[in-house]
């Protein structure tokens, strides 16, 4: 096909190429962009949790009155809760992975150190290793004798004593990692107050904390063997099959409710709505980048159907004299593809340069790393192909005008 | 003249009714999500209390220990307890509160309900007056209240209506966490979005249930909600019945200063306070004192969720494709009418009279997106209500916004029909003759 009678032609039709030019550019920007943040959300709805995510569910539930003792209660609870049939462990933690309400705290190296080194989610309760499905990669897991009551803890922290201190910990592997990198982990002390030392006995593969906005933060995780007492903020988690786990919750809430009527029940759900629940802000985001791309696809579609079709019976007369001359109907029809594909190309060049200049003001204003290459080619794509479909009507429609129009007068 | 255009328009639009269906919808669509878009953000930002927010302040003070102090450094986003009820007591603003956010649990008489938590405010006597909360019935309690840790609790209309059927409830008494209290006032609906007085617990559609004095509630133990921050050995309640230790904040603190030179005069008021305190050595710090208003204070939270800003700029580069689109189109559309307006020009219509029938057929173009936008606005708006965002029920069309919908419909369609209306004006009326 030859291309300069289309560039000559296209000289004469400037209003209408520029803007046709400036449609695609723009769609190209916003097109690019935004499969760019679609994969980030995908990619941040993707952190792995490191808990058996299928197999668990969590109840909070809260007393009316205070039980005169908490701790006992709560072992009580834990005991009744392990007699449900299905059940295959069970813990309690004072937060989980995505919950949302969060428990940190700030991790020092050494006791004297001005200021912390970071944040890490603090886990405390009972046999969370096994309840959680978390895999251990180095050292041992917590002893049933090595956890203290969390009051005597505060106590000893309002008072500066050491007394109980260090006390034994795991450590995700990324807080491992981050802290000590390239070091074995095993043995090493940390302090989160300057009486309060822990010594690393264990580490685990992946903890996700309950509140991973960062995903480079989000797996700092340490767990405390601390008994936690009865109270409203704390969880209790079963591990089950997937398919007990309706079965194992309804049980678990009325075994609960049968032991203390006077409780409420706060919340009682599986780990996979936990996450749904966490992540949904993300997925409608992720759900109106998608409608904002397809609806600008079929807007831009649409423009080139309505600018080709009035081409077309512009030209009517020019096919015509064409057709007369012996050009075939796929010469024509070529003619009118090869145009589009022309002008489509000179859009998303323009649009490249837009894409870059909206990536560094979406990188100004939204913390974004910067927009990879590979998206470029996938707007480009995106756009070649709609403009392909939309001018195949016009198009044929152009070749179906017969040689004898050229003989017409009007 | 203009009905006449009119007359002229609606038959050209008619005559090709793709074309002009595909500009209205292209309109309509980039209206719609930009509608859509904005107002969630103009309902996101909008001032919780207009006509009062200009006086009430956020006061911070730094009681941080001096390890790790680094010049430039914010003070701390809440109050500790100490501090709080010391700036409390002081009284240097017009009116005063000090607060907290928790949950307790409602035991009704009736044995037809089960016991419930609702979230709760425990706060101090000022709280209502300050933020003029509407009463329903009765009303709040003294400062002397406060100091007698009196049982007596404020709650909300909901609550009213869920225990008493919305009756009259003032004087009846209610069992709260194994504790009798006296229903001092029922509220009206009050829901102050964002959630301004305390924002960890949630910005967006966040609302107490039951309004405790503070001090009672401390002395009854009753459960917090929120953040806290602590430093030094300081523990942040992470056992029931156990408050945050004296080196955590986890408080808020507000007062009312009817001029900026109450204000002026309540900052020099932290700084003495804080010199006062370091002398005594329990600060550590140099003075480091903020006093935000309520919009600064909002601001300088980022309340306002990013999403929501990138949504709207999102919207706003669709409807300028939508735009390009509609350009285009009239482009051709009018283009393709030389002959008639070459008819029209050598009749001896003017330039200016071609350019204003072309105008009018632009701006019923807009108009009917505009009307498309605005149902398209109101569908996305049902979309958005039934997300489960926090402040998805939030969202609601005013009237200002439908305004704008409007104005923004209209004046889009006519600068889309600027330029293809300069252009086709400019035919010259013989060679359009001559060509037919």
């Amino acid at each position: 096909m030859d291309i300069l009678p289309i560039l000559a032609t296209l000289r004469r039709h400037k209003v209408i190429l520029w803007l046709l030019m400036l449609e695609i550019a723009l769609s190209c920007a916003i097109i690019c962009n935004g499969v760019f943040l679609i994969a980030q959300r995908l990619q941040h709805m993707d952190i792995p949790s490191g808990v058996a995510e299928h197999e668990l569910v969590q109840i909070q539930q809260a007393p009316i009155v205070p039980p005169p003792d908490r701790y006992a209660r709560a072992q009580e609870d834990l005991a009744m809760l392990r007699q449900i049939p299905g059940v295959r462990a069970v813990g309690m933690s004072n937060q989980v992975p995505f919950g949302g309400s969060s428990s940190n705290g700030n991790v020092m190296l050494s006791p004297t150190q001005p200021h912390p080194t970071l944040s890490a989610a603090e886990y405390f309760g009972e046999n969370l290793v096994q309840t959680l499905g978390l895999h251990l990669i180095a050292g041992r897991t917590l002893r049933t004798d090595e956890y203290v009551d969390a009051d005597v803890v505060i106590r000893a922290l309002a008072d500066g004593s050491s007394e109980g201190f260090p006390m034994p910990m795991l450590v995700s592997q990324a807080l491992a990692v981050r802290l000590w990198p390239q070091q074995n982990p095993l043995g090493k002390l940390i302090w989160l107050a300057p009486t309060a030392s822990f010594r690393v006995v264990g580490v685990v593969e992946t903890l996700a904390r309950a509140n991973a906005y960062n995903t480079a933060t989000a797996q700092y995780s340490m767990i405390i063997p601390l008994h936690m007492g009865a109270d409203k903020d704390q969880s209790y988690l079963l591990r089950t099959r997937p398919e007990d786990r309706p079965r194992v919750l309804a049980a678990a809430v009325a075994a609960l409710k049968r032991a203390d009527p006077a409780r409420v029940i706060m919340h009682s759900r599986s780990f996979d709505q936990i996450r749904s629940d966490y992540f949904q802000d993300d997925q409608a985001m992720a759900g109106m980048l998608v409608s904002v791309i397809v609806a600008v696809l079929l807007v831009t579609g649409l423009g080139i159907v309505g600018l080709a079709s009035f081409w077309v019976a512009q030209r009517r007369k020019q096919i015509g004299i064409r057709r007369a001359l012996g050009a075939t109907r796929i010469d024509i029809l070529h003619y009118f593809q090869t145009e589009n594909f022309l002008i489509v190309t000179f859009g998303i060049v323009i649009g490249m340069l837009l894409a870059y200049g909206l990536s560094l003001w979406l990188m100004m204003h939204y913390e974004l790393p910067h927009l990879p290459g590979i998206y470029f080619p996938v707007g480009a794509l995106a756009l070649w192909i709609i403009g392909q479909l939309a001018v195949l009507g016009p198009a044929l429609r152009a070749a179906a005008v017969p040689p004898v129009v050229a003989t017409r007068s009007v | 003249m203009i009905g006449y255009y009119l007359n002229l328009a609606l038959r050209s639009l008619k005559r090709n009714k793709v074309l002009t269906a595909l500009m209205v919808l292209a309109i309509a669509v980039g209206i719609g999500a930009s509608m859509t878009t904005l107002t969630v953000l103009h309902v996101l930002s909008g001032d919780p209390l207009p006509g009062k927010s200009g006086e009430l302040y956020y006061p911070q003070i730094d009681p941080q220990d001096a390890r790790g102090m680094m010049p430039g450094t914010m003070p701390p986003e809440q109050v500790t307890l100490i501090d709080g009820t010391n700036l409390l007591r002081a009284r240097q603003a017009d009116r005063q509160a000090l607060m907290a956010g928790g949950a307790v649990p409602i035991q009704p008489d009736a044995s037809a309900l089960d016991p419930f938590y609702v979230e709760a405010r425990y706060t101090t006597a000022d709280f209502f007056a300050m933020f003029d909360v509407p009463f329903l019935y009765g009303h709040g309690w003294t400062g002397i209240d406060d100091e007698a840790h009196v049982r007596d609790v404020v709650i909300a209309r909901e609550l009213n209506e869920k225990l008493f059927k919305g009756a009259d409830s003032v004087g009846r008494t209610l069992r709260i966490g194994g504790t009798m209290f006296r229903i001092a006032g029922v509220l009206d609906s009050w829901r102050p979005n964002p959630h301004f007085y305390d924002l960890t617990t949630g910005s967006y559609n966040y609302y107490e249930q039951a309004f405790l004095p503070l001090q009672t509630a401390l002395e009854l133990r009753f459960a917090k909600n929120g953040s806290n921050d602590c430093w030094g050995n300081g523990t942040g309640g992470v056992v029931g019945g156990a408050y945050p230790s004296a080196t955590c904040v986890w408080l808020q603190f507000w007062v009312e200063l009817d001029s900026p030179a109450r204000a002026a005069a309540y900052r020099q008021f932290l700084v003495r306070y804080s010199e006062e305190q370091k002398a005594l050595g329990r600060f550590q710090r140099a003075p480091n004192v903020q006093l935000r208003n309520l919009m600064q204070w909002l601001d300088h939270n980022g309340v306002v969720p990013s999403d929501v800003r990138l949504q709207a700029w999102l919207a706003f580069g669709f409807l300028l494709v939508c735009l390009v689109n509609t350009v285009g189109l009239m482009l051709a559309k009018f283009l393709r009418r030389s002959g008639e307006l070459g008819v029209r020009r050598a009749l001896g219509a003017s330039r200016r009279a071609l350019l204003a029938q072309l105008l009018i057929e632009s701006a019923v173009v807009g108009t009917a997106g505009g009307i498309g936008g605005l149902l398209l606005a109101f569908f996305g708006l049902w979309l958005v209500r039934h997300r489960s965002s926090d402040y998805a029920a939030l969202v609601h069309l005013d009237a200002a916004m439908l305004l704008v919908t409007f104005a923004l419909a209209i004046s889009a369609s006519l600068l889309a029909g600027l330029l293809p209306a300069w252009r086709a004006s400019k035919v010259a009326p013989a060679l359009q003759l001559k060509s037919n």
